[in-house]
């Protein structure tokens, strides 16, 4: 579904990836991997369009959106959840979702009434401004409000970033639930080890913006595999 | 009793007055932060429109309410595409642009059409208050002011593309992953903001006669105006012109006009010493 090879981005004359490789087949869930500052956030940036690409190909679906801008990408079928979840924070959580919704294809009341039904914590929530809620609150309306668009390819990134424990045990039930139902595409960015475990078919490390090796998610659930692959402690 | 009514409509004039000359500028520049110092000469170009349109016998009230805004409008977009879109996120950059804008507007109209132009006269005729005579065009900018603040409002508020507006102001890389494309909505709402500039400026042309240095008369008190109301900018431009209009009138009646405006600035001053954030900054936080 997504081919990329040797992209290379970064921000102005700071070079971040230096070269990533990566195929994501239809319906996979893809971990990535990595220390912070190694490019996890970058990458993601770039595949959306947010910031160039300097080398290297970005295809989805057999078409090349390597130089497409961030709304064109999002039309072509991409969604993103940026970190930081960058809810509008004067919005309701009503307005996030119908901002979602722009590129539905089905009538605004329907497709949101149908989102919300993954996301019941949401409901009694949607006359609240965005900024109100917490930060569990908002990563559950950041992913509710990209699902919204129906896209087909759903960037991921950090969901557990400041999240209390009991919103990311929901987190994943919702996505494992979700990828099932709709047949999504996902790439999912993360430090968090137990959460890229439990949801990822396959987990890439990626080491100083290039993606080093695969491994199973299996192996990233013992620490001293983990330690030896990224130097991260567990 | 007569005159407490006449003061009282003086006072509602002064208020309509300072909505129109800020209305545009609050989308301008509340909304996207442009600090569009050619703003002035917009409202001069909207009464010019309506002026040479009307001396062209076109109907008074076509060129007010149509060529006006639509001219202004056009040239709005033109701005925008032309250089203003370069320059976002800029500030002092954009401030020197439109300053050269401003001046080049100036002499540009003064070249072509000289330093007088043939004005329009205000219809409508007069109605009594008690004695006094007052001119019913008065009442049309009252109930215009009214009209637009509660257009822009209900567009910002209720319509898919006020929506979007929101969004986008709010956060514009956010916008633009949900598939709104921000140059678009940057260009269509610079073009909305000079096009309520020219239709403010139609308004005003019989009231406050047409040449071209009339944009330097009503710049200053529109930036006062809409940084005084604040970030909600409906709700803040609302608020703030009518207490500078009714502090400017009543000013006006106890002393002379003249210690009007000086009352409207000072008071200006000590609102922006108190409330740097403006009006909506403190109260009213989740106003439009």
């Amino acid at each position: 579904m997504l081919q990329v090879s040797g992209l290379k981005s970064g921000y102005g004359r700071i070079p971040v990836l230096f070269g990533v490789d990566l195929a994501v087949a239809e319906g996979a869930l893809v971990g990535i991997l990595g220390h912070n500052g190694m490019g996890k956030s970058t990458l993601l940036k770039a595949l959306m369009g947010m910031l160039p690409a300097e080398a290297g190909t970005v295809v989805l679906e057999g078409r090349e959106i390597t130089r497409l801008a961030p709304f064109a990408r999002a039309r072509a079928g991409i969604g993103y959840v940026p970190q930081g979840r960058e809810i509008f924070p004067a919005l309701s959580v009503r307005e996030n979702l119908r901002m979602g919704c722009l590129l539905s294809r089905r009538p605004e009341a329907a497709t949101i009434e149908d989102v919300l039904t993954s996301f019941p914590r949401l409901t009694r929530l949607l006359d609240r401004p965005g900024g109100a809620l917490s930060g569990g609150e908002q990563q559950l309306l950041a992913l509710a409000r990209c699902l919204c668009g129906g896209p087909r390819l759903i960037l991921l990134d950090e969901p557990t970033e400041g999240i209390q424990p009991s919103i990311i045990d929901e987190i994943i039930e919702t996505l494992q639930g979700l990828r099932e139902a709709r047949h999504l595409t996902i790439i999912l960015v993360e430090q968090n080890l137990k959460f890229i475990a439990a949801l990822s078919q396959r987990v890439l490390i990626i080491q100083k913006g290039v993606i080093t090796r695969e491994v199973s998610p299996q192996a990233i659930q013992d620490p001293a595999l983990v330690a030896e692959f990224v130097g991260m402690a567990a | 009793m007569d005159v407490i009514g006449l003061v009282a409509f003086d006072v509602l004039n002064s208020i309509a007055a300072l909505v129109l000359l800020s209305l545009g500028l609050g989308v301008i520049y509340g909304l996207m932060r442009v600090i569009n110092l050619a703003h002035g000469e917009f409202l001069m170009l909207g009464a010019y429109a309506t002026a040479l349109a009307t001396n062209q016998g076109v109907n008074l009230w076509v060129s007010m309410l149509v060529v006006a805004p639509a001219f202004v409008g056009l040239v709005g977009l033109a701005v925008e595409r032309g250089f203003i879109r370069f320059l976002y996120g800029r500030m002092i950059d954009t401030m020197l642009a439109t300053w050269g804008l401003s001046l080049f507007i100036v002499g540009f109209i003064t070249t072509v059409f000289g330093t007088t132009v043939k004005g329009v006269a205000a219809p409508l005729g007069e109605f009594s208050i008690g004695q006094y005579r007052q001119s019913a065009y008065s009442l049309f900018v009252i109930v215009m002011a009214v009209v637009l603040v509660a257009g822009v409002w209900l567009v910002l508020r209720y319509t898919k593309f006020g929506l979007i507006v929101r969004a986008t102001m709010q956060n514009p890389a956010m916008a633009a992953a949900l598939g709104v494309s921000p140059a678009r909505i940057y260009m269509i709402t610079f073009g909305l903001g000079a096009a309520l500039t020219g239709l403010a400026g139609g308004v005003l042309a019989p009231i406050s006669g047409v040449s071209p240095t009339m944009g330097s008369a009503y710049v200053a008190k529109a930036f006062i105006t809409v940084i005084g109301g604040g970030a909600a900018i409906v709700t803040g431009t609302g608020i703030a012109s009518v207490l500078f209009g009714t502090i400017n009138q009543v000013a006006a009646y106890e002393t002379t006009p003249v210690f009007g405006e000086v009352a409207l600035l000072v008071s200006a001053i000590i609102m922006i010493r108190l409330l740097p954030q403006g009006i909506t900054g403190r109260f009213f936080r989740r106003s439009l």
